[in-house]
């Protein structure tokens, strides 16, 4: 069982910063520069995944049933998993506490939702509008905290894992105590409004409306996520953080405020997933944080640690086997995620996309 | 005598030693100074929740690694007696039998866990450990043939441990001695012995090892010790002590189950009373578990008062009420992982040395 943390060497490895081209030779136009090179295996393994449940599903429509359940499932992880792991690899810090950050978000929602009860009820674009509501309220609250939270609790642990560790683990005790206080420690129902509940059926297949639109949000984020990163100052800003912490600063930008926005960022995000996830189960309880916790740290590690493609598709992963297996076989489900970490990691010791500075 | 019983790591304070000198006392003449059921419940608490923060201690404290997969082993060694005494019956070869089984479980276990994940940075270690404890707390209660599920397993202890046996006629000193007194002069027997062992490994040149690994595991592997198996012997003794205290705890209370044994609430209880009793002291694990015992069973009646007078301020009084102990709790955590990270312990023993304080 044992295995190298190092990185396998040879093409399987990071996809590549290593230079392919020898760098300026004199009298030649400058060589391109080296485009990192996508590495497709990881993502291969979703459709194979998929492709592989298909003989075993039996029918067709159960399989899209699934399937689609299981995207938007991977989906709705991916939304909470990104902002610890964009906080990971920016900052090096884990945050154990990121999953009061989830309950406090879906706890927004159903005061909001709360607070717009006749509109639940009525037509479309009012259903929308109040769950599009809950959403902004939970990510502007859970990111405000989150900013709070930096300043208090993180800021001076910083480069101190151990402590880290601790304290990120005391805020979540506060954290679910103080949502204990405020909206009572007992599970609260937070229902879908009446456009989004039922289901669409094609042909024999039953695909919820929630989880359509889960996906779609999902993806929006996802989108938004790879855009800001690759294609926004603000984003090469982060990346290079992520590679050299010292020398950005060096650089002259002022990584303290990076920090805490990215911070901010990455709880709103957990907000929004809150709310997505309270949806999905359609009540809350201030212990959801610490339980879907475990689900968000399976999903890191297996996509690398502060690897925002590589959340994705263990995002993904989970998701769908854990459908494939809520299927087959009920009980093994409960292992499937547990069992996907341990083969990943001994394929890939350091996630299906390792980040190279860690 | 007393230097060399406690591997001559004394407390170094006077009040320190006053303060475990009456734990000692009261701990052992808790039948005759505190009759009553609950209130020798509790001391049967603090006995096993001494060994078991002790031997996290040793793994956090000593070798500076965070792991959450404590509870598991604690949770293994009650469900070994528990399982043994209600398939081989309620003898004494029972127990042994079942407690042999579990030891051997926890070592396996801890040798792989420790092999998989030890070799990396301690942030991994503490994810591994916790989706494998989600996993193992789940795989208790879905194998409910055998270890009775969610409801758990109710069983009888042998016969001299049992409420129904008296050896004396009269009673002893103004307290009748029964089985339950018996179980009780054993719970303590066991923990005395297991805490002044644990004491000796520490102190020994291995737990010198041990800590100079936690100060700087790079500069321990340069002198020529080979981490990893440091760490995982560390991790392995660990998990036997906390295998010990699960079992101690199921002999007490004739019944396990996965929220007594198993549950996150007891790894953050153990984590919380090693880091305010003092990480790296093995004297904090004793004052920490009393203080935090006593808070858990006895503070909650003190804040309903504090409740009562505060009862009329909308804010404060919910943050006062007596269920949200727990809330202070994790602040005092906090601030202890800030302020005086070797808890209680390290501030009497600063108190000690410096000149003019007591």
């Amino acid at each position: 069982m044992s295995t190298t943390p190092t990185t396998p060497s040879g093409p399987t490895g990071t996809p590549g910063i290593a230079a392919h081209t020898p760098a300026g030779m004199p009298g030649r136009a400058p060589a391109a520069i080296p485009r990192s090179r996508l590495d497709w295996r990881p993502l291969a393994l979703l459709p194979a995944l998929a492709l592989a449940a298909l003989p075993l599903t039996g029918s067709p429509s159960t399989w899209l049933t699934l399937t689609v359940a299981g995207l938007a499932m991977g989906l709705i992880i991916f939304i909470i998993a990104s902002g610890l792991t964009l906080v990971f690899g920016l900052m090096d810090v884990l945050n154990f506490g990121h999953g009061v950050f989830i309950a406090l978000g879906a706890f927004v929602a159903t005061s909001v939702m709360g607070a717009m009860g006749g509109w639940a009820g009525e037509g479309a674009a009012a259903n929308l509008l109040a769950v599009f509501c809950a959403m902004a309220a939970a990510m502007s609250v859970a990111g405000a905290v989150g900013w709070a939270f930096e300043r208090v609790v993180v800021r001076p642990v910083y480069g101190l894992h151990l402590k880290q560790i601790l304290i990120t683990m005391g805020g979540m005790i506060i954290g679910e105590e103080l949502i204990k206080a405020i909206w009572g420690p007992g599970q609260t129902p937070l229902p879908l409004p009446a456009l989004l509940r039922g289901a669409w059926v094609m042909g024999d297949a039953a695909i919820e409306r929630y989880r359509v639109l889960a996906a779609l949000i999902g993806l929006a984020v996802f989108a938004g996520l790879l855009w800001t990163l690759n294609r926004t100052k603000l984003g090469l800003l982060i990346r290079a953080g992520v590679q050299d912490r010292e020398m950005v600063e060096a650089l002259g930008y002022r990584i303290g405020r990076l920090f805490v926005g990215v911070f901010a960022a990455g709880s709103a995000l957990a907000g929004l997933g809150g709310v997505m996830w309270g949806f999905y189960q359609q009540s809350v309880t201030p212990q959801m944080g610490a339980q879907v916790n475990v689900l968000i740290f399976i999903v890191i590690i297996i996509g690398g640690l502060g690897s925002t493609l590589g959340c994705f598709t263990g995002a993904l992963l989970v998701g769908l086997l854990a459908n494939y297996c809520g299927f087959l076989a009920p009980k093994l489900a409960l292992f499937s995620n547990i069992g996907l970490m341990v083969a990943v990691l001994l394929w890939r010791p350091r996630g299906l996309y390792p980040v190279t500075s860690r | 005598m007393i230097d060399r019983l406690l591997s001559h790591d004394l407390p170094r304070s006077r009040w320190l030693a006053a303060a475990l000198t009456l734990v000692l006392l009261a701990l052992a003449l808790a039948p005759w100074l505190f009759p009553g059921a609950k209130a020798l419940g509790v001391a049967a608490k603090m006995l096993v929740f001494i060994l078991l923060v002790a031997s996290y201690d040793l793994l956090l404290g000593y070798t500076g690694i965070v792991s959450f997969a404590h509870t598991m082993f604690f949770g293994i060694g009650a469900y070994g007696v528990g399982i043994a005494a209600t398939r081989l019956g309620e003898g004494a070869g029972a127990l042994a039998l079942g407690l042999g089984g579990a030891l051997l479980l926890s070592l396996l276990l801890s040798v792989l866990i420790g092999l998989f994940s030890l070799r990396v940075k301690a942030i991994f270690f503490a994810m591994i450990t916790l989706a494998v404890a989600a996993a193992f707390q789940t795989l208790a209660s879905q194998l409910s043939d055998i270890t009775g599920g969610e409801d758990g397993l109710s069983f009888r202890n042998p016969t001299w441990l049992s409420p129904s046996f008296e050896p004396f006629d009269g009673p002893v000193a103004g307290v009748v001695i029964d089985g339950k007194l018996i179980c009780y002069g054993l719970l303590f027997v066991v923990v005395l012995l297991g805490f002044l062992a644990l004491l000796r490994i520490v102190n020994s040149p291995f737990g010198r090892v041990l800590q100079a690994i936690r100060e700087n595991d790079f500069r321990a592997e340069a002198i020529g010790f080979r981490t990893v198996t440091f760490r995982t012997l560390s991790n392995v003794l660990a998990a036997l002590f906390a295998t010990l205290a699960g079992a101690l705890l199921a002999l007490w209370l004739r019944y396990t189950g996965p929220e007594t044994t198993l549950s996150f609430e007891i790894m953050l209880d153990t984590l919380l009373i090693v880091v305010i009793g003092g990480m790296g002291t093995m004297y904090g694990a004793v004052l920490g578990s009393v203080l935090f015992l006593l808070a858990q069973n006895y503070l909650q009646d003190l804040m309903r008062l504090g409740a009562g007078a505060l009862g009329g301020v909308p804010v404060l009084g919910t943050l006062v009420s007596a269920e949200r102990w727990l809330l202070w709790l994790g602040v005092l955590f906090v601030l202890s992982v800030y302020h005086f990270p070797s808890g209680v312990v390290g501030r009497l023993r600063a108190w000690a040395v410096r000149p003019g304080r007591p």
